[in-house]
């Protein structure tokens, strides 16, 4: 009867094991990003950074000694119908100083359609020197059919960025997020 | 040949075959009425009849793997895409790959693991046997769903065994619901096998079996179940985020909703890793009881083997970025990687040494499973050789997903785990059926098997590193002559099959010279004192190891 005790043991403490590890894997989800997040790692969420917003009111004077200049890119998703580029495709700033460009996106489409921009950025190490204040990629933007629309984008780089950085690019990606449901109507 | 079988037909005596001195059950006999038969295997809790399942099931898998890897084949045989579409070819290129790992190579070992551990502790059954049952029971159905996705519409899963996000969650085919049901099935099939094996192994073992007397392939089994249960299930986890993405809305691997593709990768990997060392460590097991019996010499370093086993176990767990070098990653994040990947060699180095070791100066003789045994050692090493190369962060850049890579990985697996099967099936057989296989027949399968797989797999090496892509169904006209000879290796390694179907059946059925308990002149272990084939209950009292001990000291006194 001992032995029939131990089986069971072995059998719950085995199948706890095999449930931990499978909740584990959820569990990675978040831990991954925020190993991201510490690391500065360039992935989706180490640049969580850039879709958040900073006071518009600079914090200290700008460094006219130094320019850092800035380029843009934008890219399409996969199979995204929509014109999507900078109207400025590069500008040169002085760290601590605001500042402003817009991209154009057209939705070239008979549908309405939702769509999410995701920044990314080379070299990594500037993400955490770069902020923005107003960004058309904080939220989703909806266009209807065939309207076109000016998006800002206002940031600012701080003093801190690393001396051997003159040139940031940062590109944004165009993903489709329209509901499934409306996609195919 | 023709000779031999004949010599082998006179010691036959006719109808009935095997089970002396016990009545055999119901179920292994046609003539108690098909009833009784079907019920029989299918609510069979023996762990012979579950093992024997187990193995045939991959058998039939093998074949079922393995013509599509001739179709593969076949489609490469020369350049200019000759017989499949793009999608039907990565459609066999990915079932074939699932096939053969989770369908030939994992049931192969659970199956030689129900039939060997229960009889090398002393043990007369698993400790779990209606789970047992269970475990197998699930494989079929799993298999047919995954099966069934080659025909339903918009075709089967083409987006490689890795499954890769996007191009399982958005793009892929709505087959890819049946593939992750099938996985989930699979993942519950394994972990309950491992948890009945650990059960076993802790609770069953006979009086005076401690833990550093276990037979090295249930040290191998031990260690390989707790990789099942830490692995099996981030699998079932991960594709389970794949199926919700699909069609539930959440956008774990979609950047668009704040995911991330390269988390499928971590997630997949970190179950990839373990499961490549799930497919290799009862091999190593395996190697660990054959060789010694035909160096008629102990194992050299049984302790060492042991640890190095839990080491790789170990390390098996911290190195999945290895498959992802290109998928964008920190320096010092491919440094540890590369260092701790190339730290592997280690442990496997001490187990390769100690297999020769164990050959040096002993009095070998060369039957078909020290034949394959051997085979395993050498071209296993050039797997792992392959395999230290891919670790180095500067050149995998450039291996990469060329054939470099396909060769790597059919040198472990079919040179490796596949043909250390094929040893246990030889070795052991004798045992299961009482009945030798037919010696020759076993050798032209052996050096038919070598010749093709080496005829097969090692121009792979060359065509990677002259940049031929893995995963197409075309290719540059430069590469034609090399793939014409993979191509001839393979079909010489798929048809030399016929001739071990044909062997294990045949020698199932009653065929060849009866064995005795011992089989072999050097055999050792628990399993030997049964007999040929053994009582449907293995050891109804535990044996006495006393017994057993002395005699391998002196049969193996130097």
């Amino acid at each position: 009867m001992n032995q029939k005790k131990s089986h069971r043991k072995v059998f719950i403490i085995g199948t706890v094991a095999g449930v931990i590890m499978f909740g584990f894997c959820f569990a990675m989800v978040p831990l991954y990003g925020l190993i991201c997040k510490q690391a500065g790692l360039n992935s989706t969420a180490g640049n969580n950074g850039l879709l958040t917003a900073v006071s518009a009111e600079p914090t200290e004077p700008p460094d006219l000694t130094r320019r850092v200049k800035v380029q843009f890119v934008a890219v399409n998703h996969n199979g995204m119908p929509w014109e999507f580029y900078p109207r400025t495709k590069e500008i040169t700033v002085h760290p601590g100083e605001n500042g402003k460009i817009f991209f154009f996106a057209k939705n070239t489409t008979d549908k309405a359609m939702s769509v999410q921009a995701i920044p990314s950025m080379t070299p990594v190490i500037a993400l955490k020197h770069f902020h923005k204040i107003e960004c058309f990629c904080f939220t989703q933007q909806t266009l209807s059919a065939h309207e076109g629309k000016e998006m800002p984008m206002i940031f600012r780089i701080d003093k801190d960025l690393p001396k051997e950085i003159h040139v940031i690019t940062l590109a944004y990606t165009l993903y489709d997020t329209t509901p499934k449901e409306t996609r195919k109507g | 040949m023709t000779e031999h079988e004949h010599h082998a037909h006179a010691h036959d005596d006719g109808h009935h075959h095997g089970h002396i001195g016990h009545m055999p059950p119901a179920h292994h006999s046609m003539k108690n009425g098909l009833w009784p038969w079907i019920s029989g295997w299918l609510f069979t809790t023996n762990h012979k009849d579950i093992g024997t399942l187990y193995l045939l099931f991959s058998l039939l898998m093998l074949f079922v793997g393995g013509g599509m890897a001739l179709l593969i084949r076949l489609q490469l045989f020369e350049p200019g895409a000759q017989y499949f579409n793009p999608n039907s070819y990565n459609i066999l290129v990915t079932t074939h790959g699932l096939i053969m790992i989770f369908g030939v190579i994992m049931p192969a070992f659970v199956g030689l693991a129900n039939w060997m551990v229960p009889m090398m502790i002393g043990a007369p059954d698993m400790a779990l046997p209606r789970l047992n049952n269970w475990s197998f029971w699930i494989l079929p159905f799993a298999f047919t769903i995954l099966l069934s996705s080659l025909f339903v519409a918009g075709g089967g899963p083409n987006f490689g065994w890795t499954m890769y996000a996007p191009l399982s969650s958005t793009y892929g085919p709505p087959s890819t619901d049946y593939l992750i049901v099938a996985i989930h099935m699979m993942g519950i099939s394994s972990v309950l096998g491992a948890i009945n094996i650990i059960a076993t192994i802790i609770n069953l073992r006979a009086p005076g079996m401690t833990w550093m007397k276990m037979p090295l392939f249930v040290w191998s089994w031990f260690i390989t179940a707790f990789l099942l249960i830490g692995a099996m299930p981030v699998l079932a986890g991960v594709v389970t985020m794949v199926l919700f993405d699909r069609h539930f809305g959440t956008t774990f691997f979609e950047a668009a909703g704040g995911g991330d593709p390269v988390m499928f990768q971590h997630l997949f990997w970190f179950f990839g890793h373990p499961e490549v060392y799930i497919m290799i460590l009862p091999a190593f097991g395996i190697i660990s009881e054959v060789i010694p019996t035909f160096s008629r010499k102990r194992l050299f370093g049984y302790e060492f083997m042991v640890g190095a086993v839990a080491a790789i176990a170990f390390l098996s767990y911290i190195v999945w970025g290895h498959h992802m070098f290109t998928a964008g990653m920190a320096v010092g994040t491919q440094l540890y990687f590369m260092y701790i990947t190339m730290l592997i060699a280690v442990p496997t180095g001490i187990k390769v040494f100690n297999w020769v070791g164990t050959m040096w100066r002993g009095s070998l003789t060369f039957e078909t499973p020290m034949l394959f045994a051997i085979a395993f050692v050498i071209l296993f090493t050039i797997g792992g050789f392959s395999g230290l190369m891919l670790a180095i962060v500067p050149a995998d850049y450039q291996y990469q997903d060329t054939y470099f890579v396909v060769a790597h990985f059919h040198y472990v697996l079919v040179a490796g785990a596949l043909l250390s099967i094929f040893a246990a099936v030889y070795y052991w057989l004798p045992k299961w059926t009482g009945r030798y296989y037919n010696e020759t027949l076993g050798k032209w399968h052996f050096w038919l098997t070598v010749i093709g797989v080496n005829l097969t797999f090692f121009p792979m090496h060359f065509l990677g590193l002259a940049g031929m892509p893995r995963r197409i169904t075309d290719y540059a006209p430069q590469f034609t002559e090399f793939n014409m000879v993979c191509t001839v290796g393979a079909f010489i390694l798929g048809f030399s099959q016929l001739i071990f179907l044909y062997n294990v059946i045949s020698t199932m059925l009653g065929k060849g010279e009866r064995a005795d308990d011992r089989v072999w002149e050097g055999s050792h272990g628990l399993e030997w004192t049964l007999d040929s084939p053994p009582p449907y209950h293995s050891f109804t009292e535990p044996p006495q190891l006393g017994s057993i001990t002395h005699e391998i000291d002196a049969k193996y006194e130097h």
